[in-house]
């Protein structure tokens, strides 16, 4: 069997397990954010926190909540580590410094995970278990409330209330994602994953010697990294690293992690609105956009353009032998066109083209599927957009699911996707103009100026801002500029996303239904799929072309 | 003066519920669920939740997951020297320790990690020529023999597999090193490839650890 033989049926394998756990899991979620009672564990919970879960909320309360949760995340965090040096089971590792310990707090606070530390000589195992591990749940469960409290707004009529977001927080974090990471992780274990608390200990050596390795709770951390599209690596290469990802069947395990809750939550807006085949409609556009990158991705790598890698033969630089070329690029496109940034090969090394891909991937704003939540409700606001397009383009009043799409939705629609871009073409322009931020590129002597370093910054930001979190990882990102630059980015790029999502969902709430006649869009059609693909593509281009035809385009091209 | 007051205290309490929600989930999620995942670990897969450690004759000699160096000493530049009895893992960017950058010092530790250069990278071009070269003398095969494996750095500097192209091309001069029949050690190098997972998973490969473990059983008089 060739090599891109087998990378197809992994790719047709993957897919029909998705297809397979897509309806379950998809009204599981919807029957839990629905649910009237409350678990006993749960209620436990509310009583800590001193929360009223049955408490409706309005958009500004349920922003409120989430932001209040998101500073004591960050708060906490930074903290933990600051004062890791005096803690109990730090393997002796010292204490971060504040720029790094910003950079962190706020790259897992907001389901990033970009990390200018390496995980196995830096933190211990109290911040890595207790600290960034938590963050992996929490993160990932307020994306899925903020994506809930949107589908709400599409749901409900005549009302400003979008649910409570103490309660979707919890019931996200204790029936959603600590079931299925408590089984992913066992899955984990049993393929090779570490999971233990030895810490720091000696290896017997085939040549003789001993070698020191760090152990921790590795498939733990894991199983929740990909699981909550979150993707911040134990070790510091990440799910290439043996003990995170130990063979070919984890790895496609560990994507299927990735995929799932995203593709799945399609489901459970079609169920929340009353009409899944409104579900459908957004999967297939995420489906097509995430097979369409998949296969251009094979085909970029199987190729193997470039000139180091002509000279090796195939693209098996920075790719592990037991994944090799095809297992890789499915990862690599599921891990940008989701807000994960976990790698299993490392994107540096990928052919120019097909880092060109994986960062338009994230470009697009990471919805496809995206990330846990924040990938449902990116493609929503999109929809919104695409609406808009065909009601001008047919001169017609927009409407979405019985709502109308007025001047007001539009314009917090905008804003949404306005966000991004400003921070990763600002700070990109920035670093391209200060020396200490230039001295950072691995690859400037290659070519002449080097559009290799070019990408590198550019890839830095849109994995910042988008919440992605993967990198190109030759930029020497621990530097004071990179650190508070990236976190801000970081910071801004997920939560400002969240003031417009929320005021779009309290918008939609207050509404009356407009009934549907025959002049409606059908927005559950195959034509109105085709047509959002076609509004994000154009979006992004337009938006993205000339940073992109600077680095990857150039490089390609040269 | 009233409605500062009520914001002032709204946000504390916010806060404060902000900050209860987080320990209370870190309890949840930081200690009982890792706790409860290494204890079912521990108890129904001890060797690999503990790092599948290979041992030979009673004695710990590595992980069958991390790669290791096969080395016999180093040269007067200080480079590492291939030891050929036995049978060489990919080139390595990663497989170092943490003493060279100065981070914890006290340890001695293993780093991951890649060379994340790119594929216009005129360093990389330089190594890759360099490593073809040298497999192809080594080893007396035409260069364009030699897989990719052979002359790219993995991803994690940790890859404890080469293809079988590479192991089957190291068998002859590994044999003569050894001084075996050809034929014994190229069987050697058979039974110790693996297919692709159910037939399509990944990619076949040769773990160097447990092919190099029997390799000196073999040497010994001691293996089939």
């Amino acid at each position: 069997m060739s090599p891109a033989l087998a990378g197809v049926l992994q790719l047709t394998a993957l897919a029909a397990a998705l297809v397979l756990a897509y309806r379950p899991l998809g009204d599981y979620m919807a029957a839990v954010y629905g649910a009237p009672r409350h678990l006993r564990v749960e209620k436990v919970l509310y009583r800590c926190i001193g929360a009223n879960p049955d408490a409706e909320m309005r958009w500004p309360a349920y922003l409120r909540g989430v932001l209040a949760f998101s500073a004591a995340g960050v708060l906490l965090l930074y903290l933990l580590q600051r004062v890791q040096g005096g803690l109990p089971l730090s393997l002796g590792f010292a204490s971060i410094s504040p720029d790094q310990a910003f950079n962190t707090a706020a790259s897992f606070v907001t389901n990033t995970n970009w990390q200018s530390y390496s995980g196995e000589q830096a933190m211990g195992h109290v911040v890595q278990t207790a600290g960034l591990a938590v963050q992996n749940f929490v993160s990932a469960a307020t994306g899925m409330a903020v994506a809930v409290a949107l589908v709400r707004g599409f749901a409900r009529s005549r009302t400003g209330e979008l649910g409570n977001f103490w309660a979707d927080l919890v019931r996200g974090t204790v029936r959603v994602l600590v079931p299925i990471a408590v089984l992913g992780a066992l899955v984990l274990v049993a393929c090779g994953a570490v999971q233990n608390f030895s810490g720091i200990h000696e290896v017997g050596q085939f040549m003789g010697g001993v070698q020191q390795t760090n152990g921790g709770a590795v498939a733990s951390q894991e199983a929740i990294k990909e699981l909550g599209t979150n993707g911040g690596g134990y070790f510091n290469a990440n799910s290439a690293h043996p003990f995170e990802n130990p063979n070919a069947f984890s790895n496609l395990f560990e994507i299927f992690l990735i995929l799932v809750i995203p593709f799945a939550l399609t489901r459970t807006f079609g169920k929340m609105v009353g009409n899944v085949k409104q579900g459908y409609a957004i999967l297939a556009t995420m489906a097509a956009v995430w097979l369409g990158f998949t296969a251009l991705m094979m085909w970029s790598e199987f190729a193997h353009g470039g000139p180091a890698l002509q000279a090796a033969g195939a693209a098996m630089e920075g790719k592990e032998t037991r994944f090799g070329v095809g297992s890789s690029a499915i990862f690599s496109v599921a891990t940008t066109l989701t807000s994960t940034g976990a790698v299993d090969a490392f994107h540096s090394s990928f052919t120019a083209f097909g880092g060109g891909l994986q960062l338009l991937g994230m470009m697009l704003g990471e919805i496809a599927p995206g990330g846990v939540g924040s990938g449902l409700y990116g493609m929503l606001v999109m929809a919104v957009i695409a609406v808009f397009l065909a009601g001008l383009m047919v001169g017609r009043t927009p409407e979405y699911l019985g709502k109308k799409i007025g001047t007001r939705e539009i314009k917090l629609a905008a804003c949404y996707l306005l966000i991004t871009p400003t921070l990763v073409l600002g700070f990109t322009a920035a670093s391209m103009v200060l020396p200490d931020a230039l001295g950072s590129m691995l690859n400037t002597k290659a070519l002449g100026a080097g559009p290799h370093g070019f990408s590198e910054v550019l890839y830095a930001f849109t994995s910042g801002a988008n919440n992605n979190g993967s990198a190109f990882a030759g930029l020497n990102a621990n530097t004071p500029w990179y650190n508070t630059t990236i976190g801000l980015a970081m910071l801004l790029g997920r939560f400002l996303p969240m003031v417009f999502v929320l005021a779009l969902a309290g918008s939609l709430a207050e509404q009356q239904p407009v009934p549907e006649t025959a002049g409606t869009l059908r927005t559950e059609k195959p034509l109105f799929a085709g047509l959002l693909v076609g509004t994000i593509l154009i979006v992004t281009g337009l938006t993205y072309f000339p940073a992109l035809a600077l680095g990857p385009l150039a490089e390609g091209l040269s | 003066m009233t409605a500062v007051n009520n914001s002032v205290r709204n946000t504390a309490r916010l806060m404060g519920a902000g900050l209860r929600a987080l320990l209370v989930l870190t309890v949840v999620c930081g200690v009982l669920y890792p706790l409860a995942v290494t204890g079912v670990a521990q108890a129904a897969f001890p060797g690999r939740a503990n790092g599948s450690e290979v041992s030979s004759h009673g004695k710990v000699v590595g992980s069958s997951l991390i790669g290791q160096r096969y080395d016999k000493g180093k040269d007067k530049q200080g480079n590492p020297v291939p030891d050929l009895k036995y049978f060489q893992p990919r080139p390595s960017a990663g497989l170092g320790s943490n003493r060279a950058n100065g981070v914890n010092p006290r340890y001695d530790l293993q780093v991951s990690g890649a060379s994340n250069l790119g594929a216009t990278n005129t360093d990389l071009v330089k190594a890759v020529k360099e490593r073809k070269q040298w497999v192809a003398e080594t080893y007396g095969v035409p260069a364009s023999k030699v897989p990719a494996d052979a002359v790219t750095s993995s991803g994690s500097g940790l890859d404890p597999d080469i293809s079988p192209a590479y192991a089957r091309l190291q068998a002859d001069r590994v044999a003569k090193e050894n001084h075996l029949p050809a034929d014994r050690v190229r069987r050697l190098v058979e039974d110790h490839t693996d297919g692709r997972t159910l037939g399509f998973m990944g990619e076949p490969r040769v773990n160097v650890l447990e092919l190099n473990v029997a390799l000196r059983d073999l040497t010994r008089g001691q293996g089939g």
